[in-house]
Formats: C-alpha cells, structure tokens, sequence
C-alpha cells in the first residue's frame, strides 16, 4: 500500500471523529423483551472461563455469564457481585461486601468462600496479569458469608484493587472447582455463572449459545431470550453476515478498515468507538536499544519527528483515534496528564538532528536500515507498518519489513530480539500498574511478550513505577504516574504513537448497546432486540 | 502350507504394507516442519489472550510438554500414534479425536456433494462438448469450463455470497445450521442443505472444469478409435455407442484424475470452510496453523493421508473393474 504523503495537509485531530459517534438512546422507546443476539466473533476461545484467561475474547462471551465483583459505568465503579469495598489505613487488607441472595446457574448461592477459594487459587496463581498483581495476596479471610478481607504481605492501593476487579475479578464457584485439576476442569469450557445468561453450548468452529437466566439477581432482567456468539474469520463474511442481518454486532474491528467506513454511512447500523473506552490500546514502534543506532535518544526523537501522526491516523485509523501521549491513556482518568513533550511532524527538524546524531545520508541515499517487524494483530497494525516504512524513507531511512504470523512475531521480537524496531499494539487495563508499566520496568522475565524485552533500563523509572505500584495516596500516585509519563516521551523507550478504542459495528435493532466503557466485556443485562 | 487368498485381498495387503511406512514418514516429516515454524501453541496462546506473565507462559509450556527437546517430542508423540492416540489438543482442551470427529462429517459431506457434482455434471458437458466440437454447444461449455477453471474459490464464495445472501436474501452467509432455531427432522436437513449449496458450488466448480477439459479430450480420443468405428459399422445405435463403448473408455483417465484430487479437494475445502465458517477439517486446519496446535494439525493430516491412501485404493478397484485388461494381484 502507498500513502500520499502529499495528503499529509489532512491534520485533522480525532476528536470530532471520536464525538460524533455517540449512540443515542431514545427513552420513548418501549422496551421489547425476548429475542436472540447474534454477535461475531473474529477468533474462537480456547476457554471460556474470565478467572482463569484475562482476554477481551473471553469476557466477551463470558461476561454476561459469570460476573466480577465490580464494573466500570460511565458514572465510575459498580457494584456487581460487590456491594461495598474499604482498605484499612496501612494498606494490608481490603474489605468486601458481598451481595446476598445471589445464586449460582446451578441453584447453589454464591458466598465468600467462592471468592476466597478464587482469588487465592485462580486469581494468584492462575490468571494472566493478575498474579502479577495478587503476588502479595497472602489469605483471603471469610468472617461472614458475605463478607471478604483481601490480606497483603505489602500495601495494596485500594484504587488499584478497585480497577483491576472489573477484568480481574470474576469469582468461580468452589463446589465446582474445589479438589479438581483447575485448568483441566470442564466447567472451563461450560461455565457456570451468576450472570444474566446461562451456558448452554459451545459449538467448537461454530457458536456457543446462552439463554435467559430467569433467576437473576437484577429483577426483571435480562431482556433478551438468547445470546448466540458466531466465530467468522474471514472479514469480508462477517460484513456479508452483518448486512444480511445474521450477525447484530461485530465488535474489536472485526470487519476491514474499509468496511466500517462504508457500514458508517449506512443507516442500519451504528459505528464507533463508545463502549471501549476501557479497552483503549496504543499502537506503538518499540525499539531495539541493543542496536547502538536506536539507543541514540536523538535518533528515536527524530524518528518521531518524522511521523505525521494526523494523517496516520486519518489513513489508517479512518479517524477513530487520536495521538497518543505516552504510557497513559487519556482514558486512564486521574493517573493521565496530556502535558508532556510531543513532537510535531516536522522532516527537516528530523533530518537536522539526524544529521547532529552523527547518521548523515550515505552513498546508498540512506542513513541506515532498519528491519522492521509488523504485528499480526489485525488489517491496521499491517498498515501501520506500512505507513512507519513510508515515512521513515522521507527522512532517508530505510525500513525493511518482515512479515510474520503471531507466534513468529512474538518470538522475533520479544524472546530472540531478532528486530530492531517492531509495531503493535498494548492494551491499557484500567490502571498503569496493571498494564502498560511492564514496557517500561527492567527486569522483566526473559522472553515474556509484551514486556520491556527492548534492552531499556533506567533506574529512575525503574523505582518510579515501584513506588506508584504500593502508594496509597491518590494523588500522589497520579503525580507519580505523570511523571514517568513525561519522562516516557522524553526517552521514547517505546513510542506509544497511536491511542484508539476498538471499533463496533452494531445494527440499530439492538438498543442499550455500548452503554458502557467496557460494553462488550460487561452482562448485557438491558440489551434488547427490536423484532 | 500356502494360503490361497483372493487378488484383491493380496492386493489390499500389499497397499496396506505400501502405505505404512508412507503415512509414518509423512507424520515424522510434517512434525519436523511444523517444529521449525517460529513459535510453538504456548505463543500463539498468549498473542490470543493479550499477554502474559512468565511465569504462566513458563508453566503452559512444561504441562504440554513443549520444554522438551524435539526428538523426546517426536517420540511420543509417535509412540502414542501406533496406538491411534492423537493426543490432547491444548487449543481446543480436548482429545484431538474428539475435535477430530466433530469436524469429519462436515468435510465429507461437503467434498461428497462438491466431488459428486463436479464429476457427473463435468462428464456430461464434456461428452456433450465432444460430441459436438467445434460447434456453437462445444464453445459455450468450454468457455464456460475455462471461467470455472480460472476463477479463484474464496473470490467466487464471496460472489456467492453477495448476490445469494446479502442481496437476494435467498440463502445463509455462513455456518452448518440455523442456530438456535432449533429445527428437527427434514427442517433441519434441508436446513443443513441451504447451508450447503454455496460452499459446494464454489468448491466444485473448479473442478467441474477440470473433468470437462478431461472428457471433452478423452471422448474424441476414444471416438476415433477402431473399435468404435467397428461398432458403429456392424449398426450399432450412437446412444449404446456412447455410453457401452465410447464412456467407459472415456472414464478411465478422469477416474485416475477423481483419485488423485481427493487430496486437492480437501486441501480446497480449507479456504472455502474458512469463508463460509463451516466447522469442518479444512477450517480446522487454517485455525491449527495459525495458533500452532500441533497435536490437532498432525491428526488432521493422518486423517487426510488415510483418506487418500483409502479412495486411492478404491479407485483402483473401480479402474480394475472398468478396465478388464488391469489385473489387481
């Protein structure tokens, strides 16, 4: 694919893109109930269990089935499964309420041992990001059925407990797990919940299908009789089945870039970014800093100099996102501050200081090469690519891009640094400390992807992102996080170039649809289906 | 003591004993080149899942074994095959024969109603295309034959698709069946036949045009030669000409051919499964390559390799019957 670079006059902020997408909810409407929800799905699941696999896949399907103890509106936290929470004052033990009356599919009612036996079994030592996060957790106490004390060996910010629940903390129900091989447990694939929904099977290729649980603790809810999950691989099917009304929703950008510009200007279907607001993610460019070249700070800030990410992100992005500023996410409210260094597009002032860095043009027209690897995380981490390659040669450096198939490109990059800049995308889970840190922080596992497996090590921030992790006054925390955000886009360990949500196409037949920051990972409770 | 056992039973022996070291040499060969990808399904794993931690990754890796060396892994994977044990798909968090099993019936049907149709309607219109060559009929099958031909399968299902389900409404996008309609009896088989008719159609037109070009080619061969001319002297009507003296012979090469591309229908079916989500083996395939579940991918490849090694088999038996000149022993 070739850019116009001429184009680049297109330096259209985002923010009218992002505003206009707002799905507006007409309160006349009279609610229908009953109906059955079919939603794509781009890739299949290996495991259908949210305590044990940390992934927007899974809490896709998963979330109107098994539900966390609490969940982000856009008024702030919710309780779910919880209806109170406090830290004590040194920060070791955090207490929940838990709500009563509440009963598992299976008719047994949920109680704290289910949520001790989790969080000690699954959410410690089994779940992805969270056993980094539970490392501390030493016992979960359970002085009255609903009543659970979280205790740490070492302060725990209640901000950051509160944040991380709404991924990370989905209860399992004990009597089913209790005494049995956890990964291996059939309930895996065949979830029992409290939710809205009930498992009824999972169609391997096919489907997996839920129905109406006329036992849910919100009465009068849910609305719709059935929600059915379709696995469609192939972009251009899934569009068909969208326009042929087979599928109601297609979230994560599950159909081409150029699909959902034509499905946004067509009135049967809403298209945008509201609902993920949660699950924002950055597209980067990570450098190899064992490459004398790239460790150079003043390379990897005229490298930036030379990306106009306006036009990136009108080309690739089709507008749906905006530029980004450092490891924070403007979605990640008070730990966020978009006062930091940036750099303008600017290919001469990039030249300047290539030139400065000691890398004038050689006798090939280059200044060096680089080998470049592309994620294969979707339609525009390609094109991202593609763009980065584009515009480096406009400042006379030249980008070779190596194509390759996911497990290649974690290999290549993160265990064999077979690279020496590479592009993808991180998502951003509610709190720094549970995410985007571990690009930044040394020390991290060898080979572990989506770490700081670049060869960058600062001291500084090392102890920064250290001391923000265990603080336990707000604001303080924020300051800390400001800080290692300005210094972040000072060094450009990693250039989080590119901030977006994903995208939904979704027909106006479903209402209450994204109506919340993490619409597609929530119970879909109020969703219904106009027939 | 000399056993007197029937040519084909010999002859199904010494197929079998053909076959062995065949199939366990394109086992131990697909292992090795599946090995030398990058990454391995504990990779693929965490790229679905967004991350992971080392220590997790570190873990997944020892339960499925994937921390041995290369050879250890060869051979028990191997061992447990003698035994018909495909293993454990750590993607699917089943036996693989079970994954196996659910996705077969999908496949068979769709390169039964795929090959059926391609051969019958391909020798109809290429014996109807030799018959009349060179005329106005013969250059509309041919050219007919060679768009077929030349058209590429996913771009033709997407066709299909666009005309058939999205602007037409007539037929569904994808999937096996309506779900959660819940049919039941004939609903449901003709449900699972609407399901069917784009898939196969743009599987088997591609090799529609293959058996036409064949039996076009093979018709006028056979239409010339003495024997036919023989027959046609001593009265015999064009009809029973065709079809008892000029067809029969005819077949022979495009049965070779029918065998050979079992092989190349299955290889077929794995884009258009994809495009249409049908939940058969070539869609499993795709998946099993793309997230490296090794255990499942090997097992569909032994399945494929018994299959072809078997309608191989059987056409052999059907060109013995067809050709009393081939002696099976």
């Amino acid at each position: 694919m070739t850019f116009n670079m001429k184009k680049a006059g297109l330096t259209l902020a985002m923010t009218g893109a992002l505003s206009s997408v707002a799905y507006v909810a007409n309160a006349e409407e009279e609610v229908q109930k009953g109906g059955t929800a079919i939603i794509h799905m781009i890739s299949e699941q290996r495991i259908l269990n949210p305590g044990l696999r940390a992934s927007t896949g899974v809490y896709n399907i998963t979330g109107k089935i098994m539900e966390p103890l609490i969940d982000k509106s856009y008024e702030g936290y919710e309780p779910v499964l919880a209806t109170e929470w406090s830290g004590s004052e040194d920060g070791k033990a955090i207490t929940v309420k838990l709500r009563e009356g509440v009963n598992w599919h299976d008719g047994e009612p949920f109680t704290c041992d289910d949520v001790a036996f989790s969080a000690i079994e699954l959410w410690k030592g089994l779940l992805n990001y969270s056993s980094a996060l539970q490392a501390n957790l030493e016992s979960v106490d359970c002085p009255d059925p609903h009543t659970a004390v979280f205790n740490y060996s070492k302060p725990m910010p209640l901000e950051l407990f509160v944040a991380a629940m709404p991924d990370l903390g989905h209860p399992v129900p004990k009597h089913l797990y209790e005494g049995t091989d956890i990964l291996k447990n059939e309930y895996n694939t065949a979830p029992v919940g409290t939710g809205p929904f009930k498992f009824v099977e999972y169609q391997r290729g096919q489907y997996v299908l839920a129905e109406k649980n006329d036992d849910y603790w919100r009465e009068g809810y849910p609305y719709l009789d059935r929600i059915v999950w379709r696995f469609i691989k192939d972009k251009s099917a899934a569009a068909a089945a969208l326009e042929a009304g087979e599928v109601h929703e297609s979230g994560f950008i599950g159909v081409s870039m150029a699909d959902v510009d034509r499905f946004s200007k067509d009135d049967r279907f809403d298209v945008g970014t509201q609902g993920y607001e949660n699950n924002v993610a950055h597209s980067t460019v990570e450098f190899n800093h064992r490459n004398p070249i790239l460790a150079d700070v003043k390379v990897r800030q005229a490298m930036y100099h030379g990306l106009d990410i306006d036009y990136a992100i009108q080309t690739v992005m089709h507008g749906f996102a905006k530029p980004g500023r450092g490891p924070v996410p403007s979605a990640g409210g008070i730990n966020y501050t978009d006062e930091v260094p940036t750099y303008a597009y600017d290919t001469e002032l990039a030249k300047t200081m290539l030139d400065e860095a000691g890398y004038p043009v050689q006798d090939d027209g280059y200044r060096f090469h680089l080998r470049h690897r592309p994620a294969p995380w979707g339609e525009y981490t390609q094109l991202w690519a593609e763009y980065f390659s584009q515009a480096m040669k406009e400042i006379d450096i030249d980008v070779e891009i190596l194509t390759n198939d996911a497990p290649g490109f974690l290999n290549g990059v993160y265990r064999d640094h077979d690279f020496d800049t590479a592009n993808g995308w991180h998502q951003f889970r509610s709190d720094p400390a549970v995410s985007t840190m571990v690009w930044l922080r040394s020390g991290q596992p060898e080979g572990t992807p989506w770490t700081n497996q670049f060869g960058w090590k600062s001291d500084e921030m090392d102890q920064l992102i250290d001391t923000a992790a265990s603080e336990l006054d707000v604001e303080k925390r924020a300051a800390m996080y400001h800080e290692i955000q300005t210094k972040a886009m000072e060094e450009l360990p990693v250039i989080f170039a590119i901030e977006h949500p994903f995208i939904s196409v979704t027909s106006k037949k479903l209402h209450n649809h994204h109506n919340t920051p993490r619409w597609n990972s929530s119970s879909w409770y109020d969703l219904w289906l106009e027939q | 003591m000399t056993l007197h056992m029937p040519p084909i039973l010999v002859y199904a022996l010494r197929r079998l004993a053909q076959a062995i070291p065949v199939v366990i040499l394109i086992m131990i060969g697909t292992f090795l080149l599946l090995k030398l990808a990058p990454g391995d399904t504990v990779d693929a794993l965490v790229g679905d899942m967004g991350g992971a931690d080392a220590a997790f990754i570190a873990r997944l890796r020892a339960e499925y074994g994937l921390d041995q060396p290369i050879w250890v892994q060869l051979w028990r994977y191997m061992v447990k095959l003698a035994s018909f044990d495909f293993g454990w798909s750590f993607v699917y968090e089943q036996p693989v024969s079970t994954v196996l099993m659910e996705r077969l019936g999908t496949t068979l049907m769709l390169m039964a109603a795929s090959l059926s149709i391609a051969f019958t309607a391909g020798i109809a219109l290429g014996a109807i295309a030799a018959r009349r060559a060179y005329s106005a009929t013969d250059n509309l099958i041919s050219v007919l034959g060679l768009v077929f031909y030349a058209t590429p399968s996913f771009f033709l299902s997407l066709m299909l698709m666009l005309v058939f389900s999205v602007k037409l409404g007539w037929l569904p996008v994808g999937g096996i069946k309506t779900i959660a309609a819940f049919y039941t009896g004939w609903d449901h088989v003709w449900d699972v036949i609407r399901h069917l008719i784009m898939p196969t159609a743009a599987l088997s037109l591609i090799y529609l045009a293959f058996y036409l070009r064949l039996m076009r080619a093979s018709v006028m061969e056979v239409a010339d030669l003495d024997y036919v001319r023989t027959a046609r002297a001593k009265g015999a009507k064009e009809g029973r000409l065709m079809i008892h003296h000029i067809m029969r012979n005819a077949l022979l090469p495009v049965i070779t051919l029918l065998g050979l591309q079992f092989s190349t229908v299955l290889g077929g079916s794995i884009v258009v499964e994809t495009i249409f989500t049908l939940p058969g083996l070539g869609q499993l395939a795709y998946q099993s390559v793309v997230q490296r579940d090794m255990n499942t991918l090997m097992g569909i490849i032994f399945l494929c390799a018994i299959i072809v090694v078997v309608v191989n088999f059987l056409t052999d038996l059907l060109y013995a019957r067809l050709d009393s000149r081939i002696e099976l022993a």
